[in-house]
């Protein structure tokens, strides 16, 4: 199974340093989260749209992921007017709905989609290793990158030792149900799993000490430093946060 | 129990990433560089968890392993945490960028209670049934009213949507429980080392 459905391409983005991507997105997502005003969110969508078409990335894939966050923003609209209480009410058949509730659930939806586009074409575009990498060379602590590219490197070996697990148990006719045999049976699968990837984790600690790891990797992915086009990219990009944060200010 | 983007108000979003960033500066300062293995493995191994799902009744729950994950870890269940909350936000956009400080708040905080409140009882074989089942139910407990204490304070619209959070995850609690203290005791057998590293 594999994870990063997003980072394989041949755009710009996916070119593109992701130092400068990191930044960028930090910004950007943090003005359009923190914004309160319509006008923030609804000219920060078209921004993150923009960005994904520049990406092409497969838009089944891209639909998919957004249909999952959007069925909750969907529980959102639908509970938000009935419980939403204070502000506005519209009385319909009987019952009395918010229209505050409803037109925050609304503010929602559009700011959450925006911040997950560029999420998607701003980070999503580079590998995990690729922005441990990137996070390194921000000067972030180097113990959490460390922490980040180990974890990255093994997800996908864990998951598979939990899948054969699975397998072993489901050969021998095992079906989950709601009942204490089936929590206990997960739980020895879970158990099992962390027994393995401690053992793991212990040859791995072996082998590196043995070829003299001192806590830092260097990575044969070398981006050769922010390019004319990555700092044009991140300039442009920073701007955009900047006229994003003025209009924020002038709307309220 | 993800907080998705865009809900929270400014204020929330800012303190939750101040107390992350804290909680994970404190957490790095106790590991040093012959432990960040082990810790790493266990922050994969949550995020495979995460995507478990064990059923009940006629639907499924995931699991969390929040409580377990603080007994073993302590104080570096916070970076543990981050971490594999970062890598589900880059992998399946649950959550955010702007969000991660508050869910890892929400995660690592009762993982960090559980830590201190159980892990005594965990050590001792007759009381570690009890105790992990305890560690299980009482994380899910606190990180739902984390969450719910996240949402009230954003809007006091939310307030209905905050109580709801918590009632919906009653079963999840008694479920973790169950499966806290049946891993718990499964280390203790099969690998009992295991359940010695602690960083706190």
């Amino acid at each position: 199974m594999t994870f990063e459905q997003f980072s394989d391409g041949t755009s710009f983005l996916h070119r593109a340093d992701p130092k400068g991507k990191l930044i960028s997105t930090g910004v950007l997502s943090l003005v359009i989260a923190l914004s309160q005003t319509r006008g923030t969110a609804l000219l920060g969508f078209p921004l993150a749209f923009t960005l994904v078409l520049a990406a092409r990335l497969s838009w089944s894939k891209l639909l998919r992921r957004l249909f999952i966050v959007n069925s909750f923003n969907l529980l959102l609209c639908l509970i938000l007017p009935l419980t939403y209480t204070g502000g506005k009410t519209v009385s319909l058949i009987g019952i009395n709905l918010s229209s505050t509730g409803f037109f925050l659930a609304l503010l929602i939806t559009v700011k959450s989609n925006a911040v997950i586009l560029l999420f998607i074409s701003l980070l999503a575009t580079s590998t995990a290793a690729q922005l441990g990498h990137g996070l390194q060379q921000l000067r972030l602590s180097p113990k959490l990158c460390l922490l980040l590219l180990f974890s990255y490197r093994y997800i996908a070996l864990i998951q598979q030792e939990l899948f054969r697990l699975q397998r072993a148990a489901g050969l021998r006719c095992f079906q989950p149900k709601t009942n204490l045999h089936t929590y206990r049976t997960y739980s020895y699968m879970l158990g099992m799993m962390l027994v393995r990837s401690w053992n793991r984790a212990a040859r791995v600690q072996q082998a590196m000490k043995l070829r003299g790891f001192s806590g830092q990797f260097y990575s044969l992915y070398d981006s050769g430093g922010m390019r004319k086009s990555d700092l044009l990219l991140s300039a442009v990009l920073l701007l955009a946060g900047a006229g994003l944060v003025v209009i924020e200010i002038l709307s309220i | 129990m993800h907080i998705s983007e865009g809900i929270l108000s400014a204020p929330v979003l800012i303190s939750g990433g101040v107390v992350a960033a804290i909680g994970t500066f404190i957490g790095l300062k106790k590991i040093d560089l012959e432990q960040i293995m082990p810790v790493a493995l266990l922050s994969s191994a949550f995020f495979v968890a995460g995507l478990v799902h064990v059923p009940l009744g006629p639907g499924s729950v995931h699991l969390m392993l929040i409580g377990l994950l603080g007994v073993m870890l302590g104080w570096a269940a916070f970076p543990a945490i981050l971490i594999a909350l970062f890598l589900q936000a880059l992998f399946f956009q649950f959550g955010g960028f702007a969000v991660l400080g508050v869910n890892t708040v929400t995660m690592s905080v009762p993982a960090l209670c559980c830590y201190y409140l159980t892990r005594p009882w965990i050590d001792n074989r007759k009381t570690r049934p009890a105790a992990s089942f305890i560690a299980g139910f009482l994380a899910i407990l606190l990180a739902s009213l984390l969450t719910a204490c996240a949402l009230a304070l954003t809007d006091t619209g939310f307030t209905a949507a905050a109580q709801l959070i918590i009632a919906a995850n009653v079963p999840v609690m008694i479920i973790e429980g169950c499966i806290t203290m049946f891993t718990v005791g499964f280390l203790a057998k099969v690998q009992p080392e295991i359940l010695h590293l602690e960083y706190a």
